[in-house]
């Protein structure tokens, strides 16, 4: 991988978090630098309470640090405000989750189109977009499926047409096969690698190693500190 | 910009998936602008057929009573003596006035064999009838004659008529008594419950006062209403010698003034009773808040989830709101659509006429967006305010 060393898409410069509940202060994260660069497939791996989902949440945006920088793009984004971070995470950042994708009592097409909503877009061009993307995750005839209606693959397909629908700069899969069975893990896993070789950035945190096999580079958190920048797993690779 | 049509649709869809829940929240609203909309409607109803009855009476008529002026519908003027024969004769003098008839009256007690009736009873002159045309179903009205030489005739509104000789009964010519004195019936007026003498028979045989109760005076063109009652005014406060209008001993009551007396009773009654029922409102409201509070504790996951893709605090504010408003807004209008069948049949049945006013209407519908929107604003600000992650990670 040919990696650009002057312009990191992310950029964790001394990240720190910590938890304070009443009296108890938890250091989730004690000082992490990470760089994560265009078209990278990183992995993001760890025990649970390594810190991974901490990370997760602050590279998703969906939190600030305690201290330290987070450039995203080249820009400090560390101080940002609740409704700045949310429109980050609206044109920056596809979220898929391990379960809980989509609202359950909507369209697929609708599950689409949310981001598209809140970016503003007119309705014309939300339903067009919305399609075309259903139709590169091979879900079209869906659209009309009310989301409790499909099953746990087309559920996860879905998340990453809705994620992909912005073109945002990273795709951030929070344990994406989780809640799936070996083979459907496996197509969603292929169908992610695929969009990598297109060109998307693509985070995954999981903590199973036959997932993480998938990534390019895997980064090894733990106890709140990075062990591995390129961490080389011990299994052979699942990849065929 | 928030795409209002589409969260409106959203909010649609949400409250579709819980049609049962839905519709109980919405009942309180329901409930509330209904029954608004009824009483207000009513009111009018009957605002309005006081004023049919006032203008039956005729718009050319003035009435003047003895006594100060009150607030409220004018009633006879009761014990004060300040109204004389001689107040009437100037009157009928003014420009604009076409008749004029003092008035003596009192309560009296009416029989016939055993049964007995309290009613009004009207000392009249002859162009008493003329001035507030009455209608005769049976016979006609006293005689020029009868007015000056104490007769003892006398004409029956029908509704006594009714009391004493039940329905359909034909009575000239008959005999009822008052105060134990015999008077023969000459006419029946329709649609009235008062019983008319001679105005000398009143003064003389029944009342012993010659003093009047009120004058009543018709005037020729009704556009100059203002002018003749300034006239009269005038000329009365001349003649009973009084300088600061302060200090009148009469008051005048045209039929306009009776009208807006009388509507500002049912008014008042309205406003009251609209009141009561905004009370029921209220509840609806707090109802719909409590079920916002529910239905944000519920979505929080789905809250947490639009936060991730983008949403903003605003975009999940008006989501809610909209929500909330969508609900009390199809609860008005249904309020508003039972409230107005409800009227058709209570005001059939008491035969007042059927209004619904556009006013009544707008008025409902903007309290129910207010509800809304008053009590569909604290859920939907802290729906707002969930952290994203705490909400994601809700269970």
């Amino acid at each position: 991988m040919k990696k650009n060393k002057n312009n990191p898409l992310i950029k964790f410069d001394r990240i720190t978090k910590t938890y304070i509940t009443g009296p108890v202060k938890y250091q989730a994260l004690k000082g992490i630098d990470i760089e994560i660069y265009r078209g990278e497939f990183i992995a993001i791996i760890g025990h649970s309470g390594s810190g991974k989902s901490t990370t997760m949440n602050l590279m998703g945006a969906l939190d600030s640090p305690t201290s330290g920088n987070y450039f995203l793009k080249g820009k400090n984004i560390s101080h940002y405000n609740q409704d700045e971070l949310a429109e980050i995470r609206n044109k920056e950042i596809g979220f898929i989750f391990q379960s809980y994708n989509l609202l359950p009592r909507t369209t697929v097409l609708k599950n689409v189109e949310r981001p598209m909503l809140y970016a503003g877009y007119p309705e014309e061009e939300r339903k067009k977009r919305a399609i075309e993307m259903l139709k590169a995750v091979g879900l079209a005839d869906k659209a009309s499926n009310l989301s409790n209606h499909i099953s746990g693959g087309q559920i996860q397909r879905v998340a990453i047409a809705r994620a992909l629908t912005m073109n945002p700069s990273i795709l951030l899969a929070d344990e994406p096969t989780g809640n799936l069975d070996t083979k459907t893990a496996h197509q969603v896993m292929k169908f992610l690698v695929q969009l990598n070789k297109k060109g998307s950035t693509i985070i995954l945190i999981t903590h199973e190693d036959d997932i993480a096999v998938f990534a390019n580079r895997i980064i090894k958190i733990t106890d709140g500190l990075i062990e591995s920048h390129d961490y080389k797993l011990k299994t052979t690779s699942f990849i065929t | 910009m928030i795409d209002i049509k589409e969260l409106t649709i959203l909010a649609l869809e949400e409250l579709k998936g819980n049609i049962a829940r839905t519709t109980l929240t919405m009942l309180g609203i329901v409930i509330g602008i209904g029954s608004v909309i009824t009483i207000m409607s009513l009111g009018e109803g009957s605002t309005q057929s006081i004023v049919d009855q006032i203008s039956t009476f005729g718009t050319n008529v003035i009435t003047v009573f003895p006594g100060k002026a009150r607030r409220g519908p004018g009633m006879s003027g009761g014990t004060f003596d300040t109204l004389v024969k001689q107040d009437a004769t100037a009157i009928l003098e003014l420009p604009n006035i076409e008749a004029v008839s003092g008035i003596v009256s009192g309560q009296k007690t009416l029989v016939f064999e055993e049964n007995s009736v309290s009613s009004s009873v009207n000392g009249v002159e002859y162009d008493y009838a003329q001035i507030q045309s009455l209608e005769f179903s049976q016979g006609d009205f006293l005689n020029e004659n009868d007015i000056y030489s104490m007769t003892r005739n006398v004409v029956l509104g029908d509704e006594i008529v009714e009391e004493l000789f039940g329905e359909e009964a034909f009575v000239v010519g008959e005999r009822v008594r008052i105060d134990r004195k015999t008077f023969k019936i000459v006419g029946i007026i329709k649609d009235s419950s008062s019983a008319i003498v001679p105005i000398s028979t009143a003064q003389k045989i029944l009342f012993g006062h010659d003093h009047y109760s009120s004058i009543s005076v018709r005037v020729i063109d009704n556009q100059i209403m203002e002018q003749t009652l300034t006239n009269i005014e005038n000329l009365l406060l001349k003649q009973h010698k009084i300088s600061n209008p302060d200090n009148a001993d009469f008051y005048l009551r045209s039929p306009q003034q009776m009208i807006e007396s009388m509507s500002n009773v049912t008014g008042i009654l309205t406003t009251v009773l609209s009141g009561i029922a905004a009370i029921s409102l209220l509840v609806g409201g707090i109802g719909i808040m409590n079920i916002m509070l529910v239905t944000v504790t519920e979505r929080t996951k789905d809250i947490g989830l639009l936060k991730a893709i983008g949403a903003k605090r605003k975009d999940i504010l008006s989501q809610f709101l909209i929500e909330s408003l969508v609900l009390t807004l199809v609860g008005g209008v249904l309020g508003v659509v039972i409230g107005t069948v409800l009227t058709y049949f209570v005001s059939t049945a008491m035969s007042i006429p059927f209004v619904v006013s556009l006013k009544s209407i707008l008025l409902a519908v903007g309290v129910s967006a207010t509800v809304g929107l008053l009590f569909g604003f604290y859920p939907a600000k802290k729906a707002s305010e969930l952290n994203p992650i705490d909400a994601l990670r809700y269970e």
